[in-house]
């Protein structure tokens, strides 16, 4: 089942100013088309990584970064690469939802206009698409020229995700995008996820073990900023190679 | 033995806390104690002027108070226009130099600017309207070749160079407080660095700027030593945008330079308190409009922020 290689992740690590490694000597392969897991206990280093992939370390207190990140074969740790055009290509949903001062409506066509589409029949689909898929649509199809802060919490981790959605990158990033909703919901997210993989290639830190499981086609396994296992998600979570693996999964710690 | 134990510095906190509690309340009411009896003796003093002299006189265009002329449009309008115009020459100022500060400026740069600037707001307006006179006044006589120096575009550069550093400093803490989050969610989108600047961290921060702004402007309303030094005093009325360039005078100038020699109770007396009382019936509403402003903001912010 191994397909394309969309990300390459080769002897990657990071150092924060606080001198601790975050991550260490990481080669790690993202899969096109596919559900890559990363999961660990907490402080493991999987958000800096999923910020790594799409240089939003850049202007925080990184001290030090070894190794490459291959998108597409192309090196985007490359000083001088075009950071603006990759995050276009690469989209990121946060662990914390983070909606914009504005609308409903322009929080999700705001990175279209962005990217130069005006278009008000265009923007209109996008935003009735990308609001479906993230299962938000029901809840705010009467209301969507309401300011963005007015959702509740699991409401505005909805639209982040439809935020996302809307601008169609080709790789989406989700640190935990389900963490504050209701299993409802959550399944709604999930389901979504496995219909778009088909056109996308999704890294996502799922909140909890029971989550990887469901959802990972591919499953990194991260204890200390140290990548301890990668493999077929199936088979990492029925018969994991590594021990502190296992105890993780069957819950022995973290 | 417990009980002493668990009792005793509970006795002696709730104590200290009702006097400390005591003392704010105070504090706090004889502050507006104190504001209260100012404005009742404004009133007090003021007030006769509107009987001894009659409105029609007091809104004329001309303040000749040795012969009678008492009007005070051409003070309310040089204290207008040398505080607006400080304000709008600020605000740009002020704002561009905390975006930088605080969203370009490297670290080094910034350890350096941030302590220069904050030197900066302690300089004493005397000082201020000295450089003014010797340095300023003759150099815009000779760059725009007009008879004087000392003009309302004057002292709006130096009450906008007073206001600057409060703009500055208060406005760069409100850039920096705005969450990383912010920066991150705008970045992800594809926004460029100048993108995010102008539409999530301004927007996110403008009720803290719009403070920084009334709080700049509010030091140069007051400001009365440096305009008396540079403005040319004349209580021309201003018209046109020629005036600009013209001596004018202020409301807190006329009221530091005439109230000295003025026969006390009499109707020029009466009415240097009633200009006082225009002034703060003016602070006043200004304050509040801001006040309200940036209150309701902060509520919209709060709950964007939740
Ligand atoms: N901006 C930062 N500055 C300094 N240290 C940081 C920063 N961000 C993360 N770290 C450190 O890097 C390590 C990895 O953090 P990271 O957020 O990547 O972990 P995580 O695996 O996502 O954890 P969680 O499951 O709790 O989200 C932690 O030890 C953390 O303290
Ligand atoms: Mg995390």
């Amino acid at each position: 089942m191994a397909g394309d290689i969309k990300i390459h992740i080769q002897n990657f690590g990071l150092r924060y100013s606080d001198g601790t490694e975050s991550l260490h000597d990481i080669t790690l392969d993202i899969y096109a088309r596919q559900i890559n897991v990363l999961f660990g206990p907490a402080g493991g280093g999987k958000s800096t990584l999923l910020r790594a992939m799409n240089r939003l370390n850049d202007l925080t207190d990184v001290v030090e970064q070894t190794g490459h990140i291959l998108l597409d074969g192309e090196d985007i740790t490359r000083p001088g690469y075009d950071i603006v055009r990759l995050r276009r290509r690469v989209g990121i949903v946060f662990a914390r939802p983070v909606v914009l001062p504005m609308s409903i409506y322009r929080n999700i066509t705001y990175g279209l206009e962005l990217a130069g589409i005006r278009d008000k029949a265009t923007l209109d689909a996008a935003v009735t698409r990308s609001l479906q898929q993230s299962a938000l649509w029901e809840e705010v199809h009467d209301r969507l020229g309401d300011p963005a802060h007015a959702l509740s919490g699991g409401q505005q981790q909805r639209l982040c995700l439809a935020r996302v959605l809307a601008l169609q990158p080709e790789v989406i990033l989700l640190d935990e995008p389900t963490s504050g909703l209701d299993p409802i919901s959550t399944a709604k997210i999930e389901t979504t996820m496995q219909e778009l993989k088909s056109d996308y290639t999704f890294v996502i830190v799922p909140h909890s073990v029971q989550q990887a499981a469901r959802v990972a086609d591919w499953a990194s396994f991260f204890l200390q900023g140290e990548l301890i296992e990668h493999g077929v998600g199936r088979e990492m979570f029925l018969k994991p190679k590594h021990t502190r693996t296992e105890d993780y999964i069957t819950g022995r710690f973290g | 033995m417990t009980d002493q134990h668990e009792g005793q510095p509970k006795r002696s906190l709730s104590w200290v806390e009702f006097l400390i509690e005591r003392a704010i309340q105070v504090s706090g009411i004889s502050a507006i104690i104190l504001v209260v009896l100012i404005f009742l003796f404004l009133i007090k003093e003021g007030t006769p002027a509107f009987m001894e002299v009659p409105l029609s006189g007091l809104f004329a265009t001309r303040w000749y108070p040795i012969e009678g002329y008492y009007g005070l449009l051409p003070l309310i309008m040089g204290s207008l226009i040398v505080t607006i115009g400080a304000a709008v020459v600020s605000l740009p100022l002020g704002l561009a130099t905390a975006i930088f500060i605080a969203e370009i400026a490297p670290d080094w740069v910034r350890n350096i600017l941030k302590p220069f600037v904050e030197v900066l707001a302690g300089i004493p307006s005397v000082v201020i309207g000295f450089i003014g006179m010797l340095v300023f006044a003759p150099l815009i006589r000779v760059t725009l070749d007009i008879p004087t120096g000392l003009t309302a575009f004057t002292g709006v550069l130096l009450l906008a160079w007073m206001a600057l550093p409060t703009v500055v400093s208060v406005a760069e803490d409100v850039l920096d407080a705005v969450p990383k989050t912010y920066r991150d969610a705008g970045l992800a989108l594809g926004m460029t660095r100048w993108q995010v600047i102008w539409r999530i961290v301004l927007p996110a921060g403008r009720s803290g700027v719009l403070m920084a702004l009334m709080l700049g402007v509010g030091r140069a309303i007051g400001e009365t030593m440096t305009v008396m030094m540079v403005t040319g005093n004349a209580a021309r009325m201003p018209v046109g945008l020629r005036d600009f360039f013209m001596p004018v005078r202020t409301m807190t100038a006329t009221i530091a330079a005439e109230m000295g020699e003025v026969a006390h109770g009499s109707p020029h007396y009466h009415v240097l308190f009633a200009v006082g009382l225009t002034l703060f019936v003016i602070t006043f509403a200004v304050n509040i409009a801001a006040a309200s402003v940036v209150f309701r903001q902060v509520k919209r912010a709060e709950r964007m922020l939740a």
